[in-house]
């Protein structure tokens, strides 16, 4: 029978909605055994939360102050140490899952399933590749632990309303001290998260400047929406690094996403192949960005944008 | 700082369009055009911009692959790395592999930085950086966008879902490379002509003693579902309309 143990993320203080969705993962393996591992400071309010998720047996917290920072090198001999328990090991393919699971699974000795859009048997599931061009089925080896990361974007959180069992795990592991955390500068908005947004409206090179990107925050201010861009957009410096959405950047899977001034080059589209409804804005009719969109709109956005705002206010 | 080693993948060039082959055992490579990896080319340039500031002696190109790998090889040694070793495999390899490749490497050369891309743009799997690391007992910096090395340690600063973290490592250590690094240079004429002299050893996987797998299988190879294009609008006023008519706003 499988038992899969599933790593959290978190920020210190709340779950990032990643860990539901990799329940949700683990449960489609049938017959499936469910353990959150949680790995903080201080994981109290963490657990608590963990224990909610349906689906989870057991919770298991690892607290020790060298966790207040989700450091690869030091949380992977933690979670290696936990795993042997376990047939299964998952992460979300967020940062912090890309970071840490490969690393867990070197540790194991066994190589890594990264990105499960679905899962066909407990050793079997499909990815994407070669930026989303490709679907490949994969078979882990029976016999050993299957190390994976489940693509965040193909999975809906698991529901709450449980109250699993929680405990304390072994926090003597020896770990590594070579690895230092020194900061992190976050651009501060009190606009949904990106990768969690219900709504998400992003914008490309069209916009042609910073300033121009400003049209692009009012608009996801009527609309409570998140906002994301084309890798041009990041690249040219209109907006955050992290606004990236894409083969390299962020996969996301909103109900609803609106491409404004993005052409739709493939390693873009890859981003957002998940989302509900995909509107379309460019003033190219011949861009690729309306072959998958749901609604298109041929016009200049600085002409529409406006007029959207406050339609949608 | 002594060496440093980068990794250089032969992939299908980033503007390809690739086809699933119509009986799904992989995708058309066939007279495609195959490039290094876009964020080994990233990573290759962050190490000779190191070796140039004067922080490094060495760049030792690696690329883990089959005889054909020798072109991207080639093109490191354009663009300035000092020697290059091709280390041949058939095929596949599997990520915990290469990883043991690299570590085998990084002793016998008692490397001081292995500078990796994030991903390979075909596998798109971002594993063997951090399974190195683990291997290796080294640090790992994973998606750096800003590399400063001081001494025998380096600050890295790298690009997470919630923005950008800075870490110090002590080195020797990995790192992996993310878009906004810097910008990879042209390679010219002359700098072709003059790789044509620079080292290029070959060496097989077996005389690494590193026996591969084993590997997650690839049972089969689908294109993916489609979205199919939807209606067009004429104006803002159709668009809000079809937005209310789907129940979206």
């Amino acid at each position: 029978m499988a038992k899969v143990l599933i790593v959290a993320e978190h920020d210190g203080s709340a779950l990032n909605s990643s860990t539901a969705k990799c329940v949700s993962c683990a449960a489609a393996i049938e017959g499936a055994e469910i353990d959150v591992v949680v790995l903080a400071a201080s994981a109290g309010d963490l657990a608590a939360e963990a224990a909610e998720i349906a689906g989870v047996s057991r919770v298991i917290t690892i607290e020790r102050p060298e966790n207040e920072h989700a450091l690869a090198a030091l949380l992977a001999p933690q979670v290696a140490a936990v795993a042997s328990d376990y047939t299964h090991v998952f992460g979300p393919s967020t940062t912090f899952g890309k970071d840490l699971m490969p690393h867990v699974a070197a540790l194991l000795g066994v190589n890594q399933v990264s990105d499960i859009m679905s899962v066909e048997g407990s050793h079997t599931y499909k990815r994407p590749v070669y930026a989303g061009n490709a679907i490949v089925t994969v078979e882990a080896p029976a016999g050993s632990t299957v190390v994976a990361t489940a693509r965040v974007a193909s999975w809906q959180s698991a529901a709450g309303g449980n109250s699993a069992a929680i405990e304390a795990g072994d926090a003597s592991i020896e770990i590594p001290s070579h690895t230092r955390y020194v900061g992190l500068e976050s651009a501060a908005s009190d606009r949904p998260d990106l990768q969690t947004a219900a709504r998400v409206v992003a914008g490309g090179r069209a916009f042609g400047s910073e300033e121009k990107f400003d049209l692009l925050y009012k608009l996801a201010d009527a609309l409570g929406a998140g906002v994301g861009a084309s890798r041009a957009a990041v690249d040219a410096g209109f907006c955050a690094n992290d606004m990236q959405v894409g083969q390299t950047g962020k996969i996301i899977a909103p109900d609803l996403y609106i491409a404004i001034g993005i052409s739709g080059a493939i390693q873009h589209v890859t981003g957002i192949k998940d989302a509900g409804t995909i509107v379309a804005i460019n003033k190219d009719e011949e861009s690729p960005i309306f072959e998958i969109a749901d609604i298109g709109l041929v016009a200049d956005l600085f002409d529409v944008l406006p007029e959207l705002t406050t339609a949608l206010s | 700082m002594d060496k440093i080693i980068v990794g250089l993948k032969r992939v299908v060039d980033y503007n390809v369009r690739v086809q699933v082959k119509s009986d799904g055992s992989g995708v058309e490579t066939d007279g495609v055009k195959m490039s290094i990896n876009p964020f080994d080319e990233i990573a290759l340039e962050e190490a000779l911009r190191i070796k140039e500031r004067g922080e490094a002696t060495e760049v030792i190109a690696v690329s883990i692959g089959t005889t054909e790998a020798q072109q991207q090889l080639r093109t490191g040694l354009a663009m300035g790395a000092d020697r290059a070793i091709l280390v041949r495999v058939d095929g596949n390899i599997d990520s915990l592999s290469l990883a043991r490749v690299f570590k085998k490497l990084a002793d016998q050369e008692n490397a001081e930085l292995v500078l990796l891309g994030k991903q390979a743009i075909d596998g798109d799997n971002s594993q063997v950086a951090q399974m190195l690391s683990a291997i290796w007992g080294r640090p790992q910096a994973t998606f750096a966008s800003g590399i400063e090395i001081d001494g025998d340690k380096a600050r890295v600063v790298r690009e997470v879902d919630a923005g950008l973290e800075t870490i110090e490592i002590d080195l020797p250590a990995v790192i992996s490379v993310d878009l906004r690094l810097n910008e990879a240079r042209y390679v010219k004429l002359p700098d072709i002509m003059k790789a044509k002299k620079k080292p290029l050893d070959e060496v097989a996987l077996a005389d690494l003693g590193i026996e591969a797998g084993p590997p997650i299988k690839e049972l089969s190879y689908a294109p993916p579902e489609d979205r199919q294009r939807g209606i067009m609008v004429e104006d803002v006023a159709g668009l809000v309309a079809a937005l209310k008519d789907k129940g979206l706003v």
